[in-house]
């Protein structure tokens, strides 16, 4: 089922890449930065106003009717978004829908997937779906890694995928947009109704590129539904439903710190870095997240801008409670939000003139001119495994399995300092290994790991090494910590078989190119 | 689970989330091990969720010892090859507490950086359990690095806390809590038998002893306790036990232990040992764990249990001597120096006499500030 026997060539990182994916061709990593052909950008078919109710009321009466309007074929590429998380029930409702019309061959293009979209296996399974291009977490990630999806994944960031619908890398026919609130003429936005969740960036692109755009949502307003983070003009359709999902999982109620004593350790580790490294200075900016060990680092770190008068320019969200606070505190100007992880997050956005929403536009792509990454002072990751290189996994683990996606991570390795924040070991399973499984992020971007055995700074890195030369930080090097794991885990593990001829997803760079495979477990 | 058979060889059936990163090591180490014990003929279940190797050894020879196998003394791999011998004096202002039937908290525990680290072999393990965590807690301090921290292993009250000695004592532990203390005899009993093992496996005796009084009349019996072994190094109290032993409910201002408390630091320092609080048990009371650290430090108390390694930072910080009582310990041992090079055995402050016992607590007092155990 997966891609059998394609041409496969050794990318510019030393990995074995298909050239061809699902019939198209694709380009093999070519090194960071690699210089681009020039193309044009991709854009939607010509549209007139004539074509739409003077009246502005799109409304239909429900998804088939919308899907039908749309045009809705075999084979045909529909794109949804994630920020209803793990609460989803749109996108389950329209593969019934799709399903049931007798479509088959679907590319489907979400933002990302969540465990709540096991649902959907048996779609994968009867060819109502072909593949998925997107991030594939838990269930769907370990059904494609089987090799039971018909086509092959393709694993994009944020920004790559934002990218690719801009240079139309991949043409949306049908965008299915959940809109928490909106009007009859499309306008919709995140952050009111009963399943608010926050900006709805991620399905920007999606709105303004595809062929056909349907919004649907369980909270209705007359015209106009203000802010409009999705603009009505570039909707076809909107369909009104009794409820998009459960508002419990689309954003908590109140995000957790971990408890856990050694990811604290290592959030200590990390804002003690980020102070002595002079990174932590008056207009500095820092990406934020609602992981165990990011949330932890942020408080950690808030007590040290406090205690040393430091003030933030802007912090790039995942916005929480936490996150508001320190706004609200006055110790940053301005919350640069992604997505809000709870409620807390959700109201900010909507009530603080000075927490605004982004998108992977302006946030990461590739395709912009310039993009907030960049900009970042700082920025905090996570990791399935990191190599004596720096080169960092954020998919599959030790044992071949994909398990998670790529998010905005290899768009955020643009910032000027990359911590990875990892446990040096997970059960006992070693996280600094040899050779990474599945490569997302070259090491020459990846400027520091942080366990909570020890920091290790990228070799590269010499003015860092300077600048916490007399630190009481446990700083070693990268071996020395992969060394003492191994003494405790019981040496390297083994290699696990993984069928070498049968690619089941790619991972691309966030130009485009192919920068590794991922195989089927066997 | 491991059941004999009579042929057949050795079957593993092997159900690991790790299996295809270690599933042939950990194969591998079934079969050295049961090799070992000299078994030609079983079937092995393993159940593993990614346990460290000295774990899968501990649950494999807990398995052998459920069907009858045992071995009748230490093996080589059994005897810590250089026992660290543990200073009476040192800090012990945090020994943090971990359940011995719970592996995955022992890895980690010394990057956390207590003071003493107790593998629990007595309240935090039930009945069932109490082999199986004796081998783990065994097999942990032979194999994993706990830092700078004193290996402590609480054993159980006599006569199961012999069996926890004979298995703890060759693997190097430096000091054994002694839970529930109410005479002298106990203490006698424990060092006589911890002799005795030294001297079957050719060891010298460094191993101290804590006591912990936990009932109404091991406070009567306090100072007998302790002054009763030369070995001991401290005495703590364990609050839950003793309060319930008086009938009282054990309350965020302590009145109802207040006498107990007193009378086990006045005991220990009567004895020429520490005297250690009890442990704090609302862990996410981060204020409330000051207040009480805070309050025992000036009972007299110089360390406190700790049930999460989040404690930790919150008591050394809440005992760390103030810039005042820096500023007098310095004082102190100036005149202390002053006094030696002159050759006078008189160690005046301006008009007041200094006795040996302040320059001594002055000179902990500095150690503790120069970060020395």
């Amino acid at each position: 089922m997966a891609t059998k026997a394609v041409k496969m060539v050794k990318n510019a990182a030393g990995r074995l890449v298909p050239t061809v994916v699902n019939d198209v061709p694709f380009a093999p990593f070519s090194g960071v930065g690699a210089k681009e052909p020039k193309r044009v950008m991709a854009a939607p078919p010509v549209r007139s106003c004539t074509e739409f109710p003077a009246d502005g009321n799109k409304l239909v009466k429900d998804l088939k009717t919308a899907l039908q309007n749309a045009g809705l074929r075999n084979g045909m590429t529909i794109s949804t978004h994630h920020h209803l998380r793990n609460g989803d029930a749109l996108t389950n409702m329209l593969f019934d829908t799709i399903h049931a019309m007798g479509i088959t061959g679907i590319r489907w293009y979400p933002s990302a997937s969540f465990p709540c979209h096991e649902y959907l296996i048996k779609y994968l399974q009867d060819g109502t779906i072909h593949h998925i291009e997107g991030s594939m977490n838990g269930p769907l990630g370990r059904f494609a890694s089987e090799g039971k999806m018909k086509g092959t994944g393709v694993l994009r960031s944020h920004g790559g995928r934002y990218r690719a619908i801009q240079d139309g890398e991949v043409h949306i026919d049908i965008a299915v947009i959940a809109a928490p609130t909106a009007d009859p003429f499309g306008n919709a936005n995140g952050v009111t109704g009963r399943s608010a969740c926050g900006p709805l960036g991620f399905a920007l692109g999606d709105s303004e590129y595809a062929d056909s755009v349907i919004v649907v949502t369980d909270n209705l307003v007359p015209f106009p539904c203000v802010p409009w983070h999705i603009q009505g003009n570039n909707v076809d359709h909107v369909v009104a439903v009794d409820s998009l999902g459960d508002p419990s999982k689309i954003v908590s109620g109140k995000t957790q710190v971990t408890k856990s004593p050694d990811r604290i350790l290592i959030a200590q580790y990390i804002a003690q870095f980020v102070e002595e490294a002079g990174i932590m200075q008056n207009g500095f900016s820092f990406q934020a997240g609602a992981g165990g060990i990011n949330l932890a680092f942020l408080l950690q770190l808030k007590e040290r801008m406090k205690k040393n008068g430091v003030k933030a320019r802007f912090i790039r969200g995942g916005s929480t409670q936490y996150l508001t606070e320190m706004l609200q505190e006055g110790l940053t100007d301005y919350i640069l939000d992604g997505q809000a992880f709870d409620m807390e997050g959700v109201r900010s956005l909507r009530d603080n003139p000075n927490h605004v929403s982004t998108s992977p536009f302006t946030s990461y792509s590739h395709h912009s001119k310039g993009n907030f990454a960049s900009m970042l002072d700082v920025v905090v990751l996570g990791a399935t495994e990191v190599d004596l290189q720096f080169n960092a996994n954020v998919v599959t683990h030790s044992d071949g399995l994909l398990l998670h996606g790529i998010g905005g991570w290899q768009d955020c390795l643009a910032g000027k300092c990359v911590i990875l924040a990892v446990p040096s070991f997970r059960d006992r399973v070693p996280i600094i290994v040899d050779r990474v499984t599945t490569l997302c992020g070259p090491g020459e971007l990846i400027d520091v790991v942080v366990t909570e055995r020890g920091i290790a700074i990228n070799p590269r890195r010499k003015d860092l090494i300077r600048k916490l030369s007399g630190s009481a930080l446990p700083i070693r090097t990268i071996a020395e910590i992969q060394k003492e794991v191994e003494g405790i885990c019981g040496g390297k593990p083994q290699r696990p078989e993984l069928s070498v001829s049968e690619v089941v997803a790619v991972v691309q760079w966030v130009d485009g190119t192919i920068i590794d495979s991922i195989y089927k477990v066997k | 689970m491991v059941s004999l058979t009579t042929r057949g060889g050795i079957r593993i059936g092997l159900k690991s989330k790790v299996e295809a990163l270690y599933g042939a090591s950990i194969r591998g180490q079934v079969i050295g091990m049961l090799e070992h014990f000299g078994i030609r003929n079983a079937e092995v279940t393993v159940t593993d969720q990614g346990a460290v190797p000295f774990v899968i050894a501990a649950r494999l020879e807990t398995a052998l010892l459920r069907c009858g196998i045992e071995r009748s003394e230490q093996t080589a791999e059994g005897i810590s090859k250089k026992v660290p011998v543990s200073k009476k004096e040192r800090f012990r202002r945090t020994r943090l507490y971990l359940p011995g039937n719970e592996p995955h908290y022992f890895l980690n525990a010394g990057l956390h950086k207590p003071d003493g680290i107790i593998l629990d072999l007595e309240d935090s393990v039930a009945p069932s359990e109490k082999e199986a965590a004796r081998m783990l807690v065994r097999n942990a301090l032979l194999n994993v690095d706990f830092g700078a921290a004193e290996r402590m292993v609480r054993i159980n009250q006599l006569p199961l806390g012999i069996d926890d000695l004979q298995a703890v004592i060759p693997a190097g532990v430096q000091t054994i809590l002694v839970p529930k203390c109410e005479s002298a005899d106990q203490l006698r009993a424990i060092d006589a038998e911890i002799d005795r093992i030294c001297q079957q496996y050719s060891m010298k005796r460094t191993v101290l002893l804590l006591p912990i009084i936990e009932s109404a009349l091991g406070v009567v019996r306090a100072f007998e306790i302790a002054a009763a072994s030369p070995w001991n190094c401290a005495l703590a109290i364990g609050l839950e036990d003793y309060t319930a032993d008086i009938g009282a409910e054990r309350t965020a201002e302590g009145r109802e232990s207040l006498f107990a408390r007193s009378t086990v630091i006045n005991a220990a320092k009567a004895a020429g040992i520490q005297a250690l609080d009890s442990v704090y048990s609302n862990v996410s009371d981060d204020a409330g764990l000051r207040a009480s650290v805070t309050e025992a430090k000036a009972l007299g108390f110089e360390g406190k249990g700790c049930i999460h390694p989040r404690q930790i930072a919150i008591v050394h910080e809440a005992l760390a001597p103030t810039e005042k009582e820096i500023e007098y310990a310095r004082k102190v041992v100036d005149a202390f120096h002053e006094a030696k090079k002159n050759g006078s055995g008189v160690v005046a402050l301006g008009s007041k006499m200094i006795d040996a016992p302040v320059v001594k607590r002055a000179e902990r007092i500095l150690a503790q500030v120069n970060g020395r155990r």
